[in-house]
């Protein structure tokens, strides 16, 4: 069956045939003729257009997500305020604005397993993930995370024991969700940075775990 | 609308594709297009709800084939034709019209990172629209099929959920994607089971929370 080949497989193996590379030039040069079109009716401001960009490519990214969750693990008073008030905690970095207005942060113990999705669009916690990527915006994700969400997570690499219970989260409305998920053992000693470094996109949407660290038992 | 965004628990639609070290946008191009859209945004000639039914007003063959970004370029250059800010001829010649006044942008470079960071929020606590649902309540979703733009997805349509959380109230999708006003309504987040969603061979133990307006809902 070709759901048991491990994720990481595909990303190797499959021909980059993502549609946004068959159809390459067709949309580049109807952008470029829209843009300059924009800027000579003085719609847009190119240098505007720059510094979204530059925002998104550079500064707005999932290392925010990692030092909100950092931070929560290390400190208890901080993962309390995040998971009452998760918009409020995560402003405390600074992160804020357009698709972040409203967030929840959602608890991944034991026993419980949170996966976010938007099958209706694209809906993701900008501010803190910077921009989806193209799986999380696909058709196969989007379809299958409400009906298939552990043949989803098992295609990512993480089977779940039936006794932890999975809750998916369908991002419907303007509120936008992210996992805190759980610390992995034989990261006790380690500083904010250490373990923030650890902390991955995947492990913020829910489709995988924080792996223990390198050398450390798994 | 019965559209084919709606895609949860549809089957068919193969493996996810999980690309190692993704870049942020595959081409340029594609930056190009989500930075026009959220400075063409600032106009404020149109709102996020009627930008997300541009796209799904897209043919449904066009919206399964195209990428995400040429998605956005197609939907985008239907709201410029549609609200004016750019004519047909000038889109086909790529050309001002004649004489055509020129536009200051709305938003500039200096503004631009500041927007990034701030804009605004859909909540309207100020509202005087009532909650008849609190938490802890059972619910069932209303089975509605409006052609224009809703949130409520279909498979959850008739379902029966708890409410787990009241968000407060927010701008209503459903009329304000078609320029009727923003009409807050209470917003809640309501788990369905898993059972419930999709029958006797899901998990007895997981489930699924949507966000839902309150006249999404009905008594239970």
């Amino acid at each position: 069956m070709a759901a048991t080949v491990p994720t990481s497989m595909h990303a190797q193996d499959h021909e980059h045939d993502h549609d946004h590379q068959v159809v390459p030039s067709d949309p580049a040069l109807r952008t470029k003729a829209l843009e300059s079109l924009l800027v000579e009716k003085g719609l847009v401001d190119p240098a505007a257009l720059d510094a979204l960009v530059d925002a998104y490519e550079n500064k707005i990214g999932p290392r925010n997500g990692a030092r909100v969750v950092a931070r929560a693990w290390i400190d208890p008073a901080y993962k309390k305020r995040l998971l009452s008030d998760g918009g409020a905690a995560i402003a405390e970095f600074g992160y804020a604005g357009g698709q972040g207005e409203h967030m929840v942060v959602v608890e991944n113990t034991p026993k419980v397993h949170n996966l976010v999705v938007c099958t209706l669009c694209s809906c993701y916690p900008w501010p803190v993930l910077g921009l989806p990527p193209v799986w999380y915006k696909s058709a196969p994700y989007r379809s299958r995370a409400v009906i298939d969400p552990r043949g989803v997570l098992h295609e990512f690499g993480l089977d779940l024991p039936e006794d932890v219970e999975v809750q998916v989260w369908d991002s419907t409305a303007e509120i936008r969700y992210l996992v805190l998920p759980e610390r992995p053992a034989g990261t006790e000693k380690m500083t904010e940075d250490e373990v923030a470094a650890l902390v991955t996109r995947d492990a913020m949407v829910g489709v995988a775990k924080v792996a223990a660290p390198a050398g450390g038992k798994a | 609308m019965n559209g084919i965004h709606d895609m949860g628990g549809m089957h068919g639609m193969g493996l996810i594709q999980h690309e190692k070290n993704e870049p942020v946008f595959h081409e340029a191009w594609e930056g190009r297009v989500y930075a026009m859209n959220r400075a063409l945004g600032a106009f404020g000639k149109w709102n996020i709800d009627a930008s997300r039914h541009g796209i799904e007003l897209l043919p449904p063959a066009d919206y399964l084939r195209m990428s995400y970004y040429e998605k956005w370029l197609t939907r985008n250059i239907a709201l410029l034709v549609q609200h004016g800010l750019v004519t047909r001829e000038e889109m086909e010649t790529s050309k001002p019209a004649p004489g055509s006044p020129k536009a200051t942008p709305p938003l500039t470079a200096a503004a631009a990172t500041a927007a990034a960071a701030n804009r605004g929020g859909y909540l309207r606590p100020d509202s005087p629209a009532k909650a008849r649902f609190k938490v802890g309540q059972h619910v069932r979703a209303r089975n509605i099929n409006p052609e224009g733009h809703t949130r409520l997805p279909r498979y959850a349509r008739g379902k029966q959920g708890t409410v787990v959380r009241h968000h407060g109230i927010f701008v209503f999708p459903d009329t304000n994607a078609h320029f009727e006003g923003e009409q807050p309504q209470h917003l809640y987040s309501i788990r369905f089971t898993a059972r419930e969603l999709w029958g006797d061979h899901a998990s007895p133990r997981d489930s699924v929370h949507l966000d839902m307006w309150d006249s999404y809902l009905a008594h239970a």
